[in-house]
């Protein structure tokens, strides 16, 4: 990724930017600090995700292990009144959004569909239908757009939905219109075994300049680039700007979800360069080398993570079933007669078993 | 009370509920300096303005998908599909994401969308505009679906459909468009002198021997056969379902007990169609009121057919009434047992 704009290298090296430190120059050593503390801690979740699935009281879990910098830097640029439109992955803004750590996992312990009231923290239920989300993110930035507010609708999506039609109807509706969305693409190399080359025979980031949306490649394992970007894209689009799309070129360290199987299809040898760019190694290189990051610190960020694995298992394994009526509730904001007759015979035909 | 065609009806219950209700917009292709194909939306773009009545790129997913993201922060989107066959490129956005969203988010989303579907033939129309694909979205879970068959209808019931929080698929019969009727347009929606309950069926004639259940399109042609069968001393009660999801079976099992004798018509193919479903229905709960079994008269399962063959797709008076002989038990037809 040649032109890919990065602030941060992998040996920690910081790289100024005319162009773009200014996005930036906020960020004190408190403030990366922060940075760093939310990668750790999103890492800490996703792995003991993965062990609460391994010992069965998940159903599933995707994880985002890799793609903590592309989910951190962009979830901590956006304003509370903004909105995301996320895919199933984005477990990490999530966590900058203020979703509860037990709300991550409701989905996969197989007990709803949504674990959050959307309006609570500027994020919509997590979308499974690839790509349908960029839709919603650019209905949502027109209904801005008719209020005459500044707030900004996000989409993220990945790499394997920039095929889907949906993405493509989203970006003319998006152009034409000049509604404030961002577009924000997680690149992690592969859409469960497809390889990106699958979808595209031109990098992501020269296909929505086609729609007449101005798009940048960033790093996406540079916290720092991906904040400075985000940032602009999302100062651009409040001000009248317009849509922009953003590439975070990343790479999903794990399994598709936790039902996968990545050796079927993955070179170690490639694992083991990605290895080597990890976006929290980098950060905690550059911290270490100011000397923002000492022993105190250290424990603290630790403390941290243990504390919200903790309070994750803990609240994971009490989730309990939903009663069994729940499949009835919410089809419908108004009485539909033939489903509450439907829900009545089977209330009367549970009732049976408990004579 | 003024004399509307049925396309002008729509027109006038679209411009109250613009002006009713700052959050209603209209969305789609055409709909804007044209006023639609159909001319329903005409005039109101130069009224309203293009935020609130919106021409859309040409994409009915687009469509659909950016009028669930606009329902999301609060606006009641009307959205019009320009032909029925031209829905399905939306059906993902409308069977996956509209529909469900209100049970997914455990009801803290309403999506309060009205989706317009010009539908049915005989208008001798090109492919994919005369299709009738109504069953798809009765049998979707989270959709209502409406049908309507004279101006008055199509005036309240939009307006109704506009008004209500759940996500409607609102049908308009194009062979009905031009057909004039009295409308009001400023019919109470609650309270007293309100207008009938969107999901209540009309009984369009009342009758004795046999039940013939339609919609949309159809009315008019049940009620003509009906006319006809009069003068053979056939006593026929029409009842214009008006409502597909959910299905007003109190009117129409009152009906069978009745009459004992029940056939349903539309316009869509019969397999797996909702003449089906309904015979099922009536045959359960009135199955010891029953004379004899329910008869479906539909279109055949066949893609639909060029305009100088649809004439023998679509139910007409003869082949309603061929159905109602074979409800009263005459053998009419060809039709096996």
């Amino acid at each position: 990724m040649p032109d890919a704009v990065q602030l941060l290298d992998e040996h920690g090296t910081r790289h100024p930017s005319a162009e773009w430190d200014h996005w930036i120059a906020d960020l004190d050593d408190a403030a990366l600090a922060a940075l760093y503390e939310d990668m750790v801690v999103v890492r800490r979740i996703d792995t003991e995700a993965t062990a609460l699935q391994r010992q069965g009281e998940l159903a599933l879990w995707p994880p985002l292990l890799g793609q903590e910098a592309s989910q951190i830097g962009s979830g901590r640029a956006l304003r509370t009144d903004d909105f995301v439109f996320s895919s199933y992955r984005e477990n990490g803004v999530a966590y900058c959004r203020g979703v509860d750590i037990v709300d991550l996992v409701r989905v996969w312990r197989g007990i709803t569909a949504s674990a959050w009231n959307p309006y609570d923290v500027g994020m919509a239920t997590p979308q499974v239908i690839i790509g349908a989300q960029t839709l919603h993110a650019t209905g949502y930035a027109l209904a801005i757009q008719s209020d005459g507010d500044d707030a900004v609708a996000v989409a993220y999506l990945g790499d394997g939905a920039m095929s889907e039609g949906d993405v493509s109807e989203a970006f003319v509706f998006a152009s034409t219109f000049q509604a404030p969305v961002v577009f924000f693409c997680q690149n992690n190399q592969y859409a469960i075994s497809e390889p990106v080359r699958v979808q595209t025979r031109v990098p992501l980031v020269d296909r929505p300049g086609g729609f007449g949306i101005p798009a940048v490649q960033v790093d996406g394992n540079d916290v720092l680039a991906v904040m400075a970007v985000t940032r602009h894209a999302l100062d651009r689009a409040r001000n009248g700007g317009g849509p922009m799309f953003i590439e975070a070129v990343t790479y999903r360290m794990g399994p598709h979800t936790t039902a996968d199987d990545p050796t079927r299809y993955r070179d170690p040898g490639e694992l083991e360069v990605w290895a080597q760019r990890d976006p929290i190694a980098r950060l905690r290189l550059l911290l270490e080398q100011s000397g923002a990051l000492g022993p105190e610190l250290e424990a603290r960020v630790a403390e941290t993570a243990d504390r919200v694995a903790r309070e994750l298992r803990a609240g994971a394994v009490a989730i309990t079933d939903p009663p069994p009526l729940e499949v009835f509730s919410h089809v419908y904001a108004e009485p539909h007669p033939g489903l509450d007759r439907q829900r009545d015979d089977y209330a009367r035909y549970l009732e049976g078993f408990a004579l | 009370m003024t004399t509307l065609t049925l396309a002008k009806a729509l027109n006038a219950g679209l411009r109250r509920a613009l002006t009713d209700d700052p959050k209603v917009v209209l969305m789609g292709e055409d709909i804007g300096k044209l006023g639609g194909v159909y001319r329903v939306t005409d005039g109101l773009q130069a009224e309203f303005g293009p935020r609130r009545v919106m021409d859309t790129p040409l994409a009915e997913s687009g469509i659909i998908g950016t009028a669930i993201g606009m329902a999301y922060r609060g606006y009641r989107p009307v959205c019009e599909i320009q032909f029925d066959g031209f829905v399905y490129p939306a059906f993902d956005q409308i069977v996956s994401q509209l529909a469900k969203m209100h049970a997914r988010t455990r009801g803290a989303v309403t999506l309060p969308l009205t989706i317009r579907i010009p539908v049915g033939g005989g208008i001798g129309a090109a492919e994919h505009h005369s299709e009738s694909p109504e069953a798809y979205f009765a049998h979707t879970a989270g959709l209502r679906v409406i049908s309507v068959s004279n101006p008055q209808d199509a005036a309240t019931m939009l307006r109704q459909a506009i008004a209500s929080d759940d996500p409607v698929i609102f049908f308009e019969p194009k062979r009905r468009y031009h057909v004039k009727g009295e409308v009001d347009d400023a019919v109470a929606l609650e309270g007293d002198g309100a207008a009938m309950p969107m999901g209540a069926a009309r009984v369009a004639r009342q009758g004795t021997d046999v039940t013939l259940v339609t919609w949309g399109g159809l009315v008019g042609v049940a009620l003509d056969a009906a006319l006809a069968a009069a003068d053979e001393g056939v006593s026929i009660e029409v009842i214009d379902l008006r409502s597909l999801s959910p299905i007003d079976y109190d009117t129409v099992a009152a009906s069978v007990r009745a009459t004992g004798r029940i056939v349903i018509a539309h316009e869509g193919p019969g397999e797996a169609g909702l003449a089906s479903e309904i015979a099922a229905v009536v045959t359960e709960r009135c199955f010891h009121f029953l004379e004899a079994a329910p008869v479906r008269v539909t279109g055949h399962d066949v893609p639909y057919p060029p305009a100088k063959l649809e004439r023998h797709h679509l139910p007409d008076l003869d082949r309603i009434l061929d159905g109602v002989d074979r409800a009263l038990g005459r053998v009419a037809s060809t039709v096996k047992a």
